[in-house]
């Protein structure tokens, strides 16, 4: 009698929670809850629900980015730190001599690419490399090169579980538009535009893979592929080659265009910043 | 010394006596093999952690043998039991002869 009471107790709370409340919880180091499906901004059409590309990977992949000591991308984190406060170029400065910590740059990660005052649209290495060129009066850094991810992994982890927040509107509109434009068209041999993949296609298997929203709110993320810390412009680029065109330049204007539509489909996800993909 | 070699290692702070806890280690490293080339097609120098080890209060509780097959930034996760009061001596022992040190300690209760 007590073994089919427990068996229908189990059954009613399986019934009570469904399966979609059996998906796993992104929750970091035990203490931080970060939602991975949220309601989709009202300028997108056809997803009602934005994702978290971490509910499409492993549960092994899942478990690195749950605890910051397993995370690998926290050994570039600390790389980027020792960069923090290591004075550079003609002023011999460190970016810690103007910066108390990088605690500063909270929120950050959460608004970029934004338009700066001179009207230009701007994403996060553009602001380091200002700095260092300017202010350091030392060379800039190579966009996906290791410093940079690691600095930009560093200042990103900052706004951890802040939700995405990019301006569309105003002085974006028009860098809006063309990243957009650029999101929906086919490129390459295989003739795929972003959406074919990740807007219509999204949760199937392309082949071994399972395909993602390609949200960007993790960005800049450790890849277990390459074993080291992926910008968005360095996805993007591999995306291309994939699709088989000749990808645009990393820091060039159609992939900041694009990278300002990409993070707008994600407004209202946390910043995952470094996460962990495949 | 290699460069960007720093160790990280998580225990807890405090155990029960008699309690077996979970410990990680991690040292970054690039863990070069010396199976590689470089562009100009001259070996690379192997350049590995070939020993780690872990001791608590002086005895041991670990002790590996790394070979070039192992990928860069190895981590090591054991469980060790904590009989009582005491610290945790983490050591890497570096081809070039370096070696990396990390304690911890714990406390009961």
């Amino acid at each position: 009698m007590k073994r089919i009471v427990l068996k229908g107790a189990a059954l009613a709370a399986l019934l009570a929670t469904g399966a979609l409340a059996e998906e796993p919880k992104l929750i970091i180091n035990g203490e931080i809850e970060l939602p991975t499906r949220v309601p989709a901004p009202s300028h997108m059409d056809a997803i009602d629900e934005i994702t978290s590309g971490w509910v499409y990977r492993t549960k092994e992949t899942q478990a690195l980015q749950m605890d910051d000591f397993d995370n690998p991308g926290m050994i570039f984190v600390d790389v980027g730190q020792e960069l923090f406060e290591t004075a550079e170029g003609d002023a011999g400065k460190a970016c810690a001599d103007c910066h108390e910590s990088a605690e500063e740059f909270a929120g950050l990660k959460a608004s970029m690419p934004r338009v700066n005052e001179e009207g230009e649209l701007e994403s996060m290495p553009d602001v380091i490399n200002e700095c260092r060129t300017e202010r350091m009066q030392a060379d800039a850094w190579k966009w996906s090169g290791p410093e940079m991810s690691a600095m930009t992994a560093l200042i990103s982890l900052q706004s951890r579980g802040m939700p995405v927040d990019v301006a569309i509107d105003g002085a974006a509109a028009p860098f809006w538009e063309q990243g957009k434009e650029i999101y929906y068209t086919r490129y390459g041999q295989l003739d795929l535009a972003c959406s074919n993949c990740h807007e219509n296609n999204y949760d199937m298997m392309i082949r071994a893979d399972h395909l993602s929203q390609g949200q960007t709110n993790g960005f800049p993320n450790y890849r277990l592929k390459n074993a080291k810390i992926n910008t968005v412009h360095g996805r993007f680029k591999g995306c291309m080659k994939n699709i088989r065109a000749q990808p645009f330049a990393e820091g060039g204007d159609e992939f900041k265009a694009l990278e300002l539509y990409v993070a707008s489909r994600g407004n209202g996800l946390p910043v995952e910043s470094p996460s962990v993909r495949n | 010394m290699a460069k960007g070699v720093k160790p990280r290692v998580k225990v807890p702070k405090s155990a029960e006596a008699g309690e077996v806890i979970t410990i990680k280690t991690l040292i970054s490293h690039k863990m070069e093999s010396g199976q590689r080339k470089d562009s100009d097609g001259n070996v690379i120098p192997r350049s590995i952690i070939n020993r780690f080890t872990c001791d608590f209060n002086g005895e041991n509780v670990i002790d590996v043998t790394i070979e070039p097959a192992v990928s860069t930034n190895p981590y090591f996760e054991f469980e060790a039991k904590v009989p009582e009061a005491g610290e945790f001596k983490f050591t890497w022992y570096d081809d070039d002869g370096s070696v990396y040190e990390e304690s911890k300690s714990i406390a009961i209760g």
